[in-house]
Parts: C-alpha cells; structure tokens; sequence
C-alpha cells in the first residue's frame, strides 16, 4: 500500500507579520519557516496507519514550494516517513494551484489513502484537502479527530460546531487532520540521522495558471488602546454600564 | 450566460443556521450592486422555517429534497449544488465559512472548474468585479483579493455580515425531489455536545487561561457564561493542561471567532490567542498583571483578580438580567 502525507512549510506561529514591499506578500526576513502545526498529526496518523498495516506500505511526504521546503519535508522523514517529494515551484501558488500538483504526483505514485492537515497557518484556506480529493476523484473527509480504516471502509469523526459527525466512506480517501486526533511523535536521534541519508525526490510542479489574484495586503486596522477601568471588583458596575450603554452588547 | 447569485443555506437536523440569514443578505446585496438575480437554494428533507428567509430578501428558494439527505453527504451535498449552480447559470456562489461551507465550497469549485475565496470579511463591488478581503496569518494580516474564474466562490466569516430584514414578502419555495444521491461519503451519526454553544456560532464568548489556576474553578467561567447566554472558550495553555476540551480552544490552533463581546480571564493573550480573537467586536481582559498583552486590545479592562471579580460580575450581571 502507498499513502501520502501533504505539508506545509509556514512561518512560525510567533511570527510578527510585516507587509513584504509589494505589498502583496509578507517581508520574510527575520521570519522562521517550520513544518504545519496541523501537518504533525497528518504525519503521525499516516505512520499510524502503515505500522498497522504491514512491511510493504510506504509513506510519502509531498510538499510543494521552494528549495527550503526541503527542511520540512526533512522533518517528516525524521519521523518516520520513508521518502520525500518536493513539487518544485519558486513562486507562490494557490490552494487551486498546489492542489493541482499534489493530484498529479498522488496519481503517478498511485497513493490510496492520503493525509493533509485541517488548515496551514500561513494563508488558513483550509481547502487543500479537498480540492486534491475533488481533483482525484477520491472522497474526503475533513477536519477529523478520530479514524478507523477496516478493509476498504473508512469511519471517521470530525469536529463540527458544537458537536461531532461520525463519517462513513471507501478507500481512496483524503483526509485531513485535526488536532486531537493523536499525540504526533518527536523525531528520535536515530529518526534524524537516518533522515539525512532519505532520498527527496525533486520534480518540476505541473504548470498552472493562477485563478486567485492577490491586489493587496495590509496589516489589520490598529484598535484604540483599552481603558483600564480599576484593580478589583468596585470596577465592574462601571464595566458593566459600559457594556450595556456604550457597547451595547449586553 | 451566467446571470445569477446563488446562497447556499445551511441546515442541520431541519433546522436553519444563523449564518444562512447572513448569507442570504450578502447574496442579495451582491446581485443588486452587480445587476444580477438572485435566489437560494438548500439541501435536505424536512426544514422548518425556509419562509424565514424571504424577510432576508430570497424570493425564490429552491429546496432539493430526499428523506437521505437528511443528514449532511458531502458527496451528494457536493454534487446537487454545483449541478444546481450549472442549470441556473449562477455566476456568484455565497456560502458561510462554517465546517460545511468550508467542507463543500472547494469541491464545488473543482466541479464548476473555477475558485473561490474563502473566510471574507468584506465583499465590495468595484466596476463590475467583486474585491474581497479576509484575515490570514490568523489574522495577523489581511489581503485583498479578486478572482479570475467563472463562477466566483465567496464563504463569509460568521458574526461579520449583518443579516438585515428587508422584507415580509413570503418567498416562492419550490421543492424538487431527488432521486438517488451520491451517498458515497456520508454522515450516520451526529453526537451533539450537550446542551453547549459553541465558541464558533456564540454572540459571547467568556474565556478563561492558566489564570483561573486549576479546571475546578471554571465554574466561575460557566456561571458567567450562563448569565450572559455565553460559550466558554479557553487558551490552549488549558487545553493541552486537560482542563478543558479542545473544542473550546480559542486561537491560531484552535479556533477563530468574531463574536460581539469576548472576555478574557487570566489569558495574558500571547500572540497565537489574540490570533484567533482579535477581530471580535469588544474584547474585555480580566488579569492581575496590567502589563499583560491582552489589554492592548482589550477596550475594557480590570487589572485583578480573577476570582474576586468575576463572582461580582456574575451577580452584576444577573441584577440588570432580571
Ligand atoms: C504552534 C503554537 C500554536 C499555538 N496556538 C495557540 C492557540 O490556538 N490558542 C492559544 O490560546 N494559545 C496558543 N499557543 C500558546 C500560546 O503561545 C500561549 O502559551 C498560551 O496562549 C498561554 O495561555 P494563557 O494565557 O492561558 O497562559 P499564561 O500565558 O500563562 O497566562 C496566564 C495569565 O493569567 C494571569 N493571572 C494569573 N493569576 C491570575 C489571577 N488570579 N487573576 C487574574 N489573572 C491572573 C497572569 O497574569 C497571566 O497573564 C500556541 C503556541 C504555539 C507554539
Ligand atoms: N505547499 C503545500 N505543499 C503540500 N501540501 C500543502 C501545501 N499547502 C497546503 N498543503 C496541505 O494542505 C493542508 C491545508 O492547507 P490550506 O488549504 O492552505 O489551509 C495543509 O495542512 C497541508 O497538509
């Protein structure tokens, strides 16, 4: 069996946003770039799946981007994941655009059971998942904290609001990860030297033409500094009339 | 020709979503500004209330109908809307950013070959295209963007669009029965977290981080929180602690929410929580420490402590309730 794990390689969640000077893009100098936060549960749950299901199953991790992509991808065999492939492209793409390469690598590699996380902390499209399921012609399910495979089957819970869905589907499936749906394991010194010597295999990604246009980015508007209305509770009637007369929220 | 924008209403269990109002006033806004007609159309088998939503302006609902789809199928949800968008020839496609706007938006998008941008927090009209904006970087920054396909996809942030009553017209409803949905991928189970709102649809959120010292004290969060009809949210500091569930986590990796009044107790408000909470509309911080970073955004804050106060705020606010 072949499975795929799909990740990201974003700035830190630290990361103080400046506005790059074409001012359609961040300045990423001083910026750490690390692996998806979500991307960890999407590894963890592909090496679940191929130690439960036997010696021949090999896991890929796919990224598509830049040359320090690679640094992720790194990450990723140190985990565990057996090979790596970077879909090279200097430019920033899309979701439409990094879908479309994923769909194309899955295909060739012939991939059944692919994991994404829920959402990549740079741009939050939270869409990646599906798309290359769409474009697959896989079925997906999204934003799941629970998963059960059993044969061709697929049982999933996912996060909705204030509640969960239990999902039923077949293999081939995308499915994306969210938090909770298992404790991602640290890379063991061993994992790490083994990962210098894992192959990461480079391609070109497919040719594509952007769908999304960005005009401008800008820093949120800046909010007035608060009051501060007091140190105990003889503050709260005052809090509390503003709340009602000035905010009109209560 | 494509002359038509589209709402998707949300519903679950029959009943209609708050954010399908939203929706619906965005559609029809939209469709005035940009010359173009509009109507809605919604999935499922019984749903109360679909007359609602012609005081939204939708007058003309199309409900597409099977006991089946009575519980969400992406599969099937997927396919009869995109189909639906294709014989009515829509050009703009609003749907909420809920999980399942967010679930079905991009694989309508493949079917209809074209995009979508999602999470917007404005939509305008310049000339004759549509400018939208959303948050990224969890809202550390926002981007301006416009679309270059077809049919042009736009999921709206909940709580930010105002659902505004513009009329009490009874819209036509027409109810079109289908026959054998896609069912490949589908929901068979819905546990419902008992009787809780959630932070993502909640009006208030009342949060509580490390400050509140332990998960045994979170009833002084609750009580506030049912005084005010409020969700309770929580910092991750206390979610990866155990005290609270993940569900309630507010921030880069939880949660983003826009509710009208969050406040925040024994938070310091580190930078991936104000991440996920700043674009609430007023935001009050609860912490002892008046150097603590959540009272930069905070429009009103009490520099103490928590446990002094929010029992006085609780019974302050049930006086003005009652
Ligand atoms: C990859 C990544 C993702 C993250 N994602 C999130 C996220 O989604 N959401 C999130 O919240 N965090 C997130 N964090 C964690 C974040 O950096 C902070 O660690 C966390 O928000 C701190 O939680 P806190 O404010 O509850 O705790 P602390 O930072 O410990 O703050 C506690 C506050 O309580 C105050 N206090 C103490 N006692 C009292 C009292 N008696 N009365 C009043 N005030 C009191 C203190 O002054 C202090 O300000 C993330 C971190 C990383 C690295
Ligand atoms: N450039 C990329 N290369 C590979 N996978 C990606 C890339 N961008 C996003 N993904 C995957 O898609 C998921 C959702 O991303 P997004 O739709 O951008 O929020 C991420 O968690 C990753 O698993």
């Amino acid at each position: 069996m072949k499975i795929a794990v799909c990740i990201s390689h974003v700035p830190d969640t630290a990361t103080r946003i400046k506005i790059g000077s074409d001012r359609k893009s961040i300045d990423p100098n001083g910026v750490t770039y690390i692996l998806n936060p979500y991307d960890e549960f999407a590894i963890e749950e592909a090496l679940k799946t191929k130690e439960k299901s036997g010696a021949d199953t090999v896991v890929y991790a796919i990224s598509v981007g830049g040359e320090t992509n690679k640094e992720t991808i790194r990450k990723a065999l140190a985990m565990g994941v057996d090979e790596g492939v970077l879909l090279k492209d200097d430019q920033p793409r899309d979701s439409f655009g990094i879908a479309r390469a994923l769909s194309e690598e899955i295909k060739s590699l012939g991939c059944e059971i692919v994991f994404f996380g829920k959402q990549s902390v740079d741009f939050d499209n939270s869409i990646t998942g599906q798309l290359t399921a769409e474009l697959l012609n896989y079925n997906c399910i999204p934003v799941v904290v629970d998963l059960k495979l059993e044969g061709n089957k697929v049982i999933a819970e996912r996060e909705i609001e204030g509640g969960r869905e239990v999902v039923e589907t077949e293999i081939p499936v995308v499915i994306t990860a969210q938090k909770g749906l298992n404790e991602p394991r640290y890379a063991s010194l061993k994992g790490i030297m083994a990962a210098k010597k894992k192959n990461i295999a480079e391609k070109p990604a497919v040719a594509y033409s952007a769908l999304t246009e960005t005009i401008d980015m800008s820093l949120p508007p800046s909010k007035q500094p608060g009051r501060i209305l007091g140190t105990d509770s003889s503050a709260v009637p005052e809090l509390v009339k503003l709340l009602r007369e000035e905010a009109k929220v209560i | 020709m494509a002359n038509k924008v589209l709402s998707v209403i949300e519903q679950r269990e029959g009943i209609i979503k708050k954010i399908s109002y939203e929706a619906v006033s965005v559609g029809v806004s939209l469709a005035k500004e940009l010359n173009l007609e509009f109507e809605a159309v919604v999935i499922g088998s019984e749903i109360e209330g679909l007359s609602n939503l012609g005081n939204y302006g939708a007058a003309k609902i199309t409900h597409l109908k099977n006991a089946d789809l009575h519980n969400f199928s992406s599969s099937a949800y997927s396919e009869l809307t995109s189909n639906y968008a294709k014989e009515v020839n829509a050009s703009v496609i609003i749907l909420g950013n809920t999980s399942f706007g967010n679930e079905l938006t991009p694989r309508i998008a493949v079917k209809l070959n074209s995009a979508c941008i999602v999470d917007c927090i404005n939509l305008t009209v310049e000339g004759d295209e549509i400018i939208a904006t959303r948050p990224v970087y969890a809202g550390k920054a926002y981007i301006k963007s416009k679309l270059h396909s077809d049919v042009k996809i736009y999921t709206i942030r909940p709580n930010v669009f105002k659902a505004e009553k513009v009329s009490d017209q009874s819209p036509e409803i027409k109810v079109e029965e289908i026959s054998n949905p896609n069912l490949k991928t589908k929901v068979v189970a819905y546990k419902k977290s008992e009787g809780k709102l959630d932070v993502a649809e909640a009006n208030i959120i009342v949060a509580g981080g490390r400050g509140m010292k332990g998960p045994e004290h979170f009833n002084l969060i609750e009580s506030l929180a049912e005084v005010l009809g409020a969700a309770v949210g929580a910092s991750r500091a206390v979610v990866d602690a155990g005290w609270r569930p993940h569900s309630e986590q507010v921030g880069q990796t939880g949660k983003t929410v826009s509710p009208s009044l969050y406040i925040a107790c024994g938070i310091s408000g580190a930078i991936q929580h104000l991440a996920g909470m700043s674009s609430s509309k007023y935001i009050v911080a609860i912490n002892k420490d008046k150097d603590a970073p959540i009272f930069s955004i905070a429009d009103y804050g009490i520099a103490g402590d928590v446990f002094e106060i929010l029992p006085v705020l609780t019974e302050e606010i049930k006086k003005i309730k009652s």
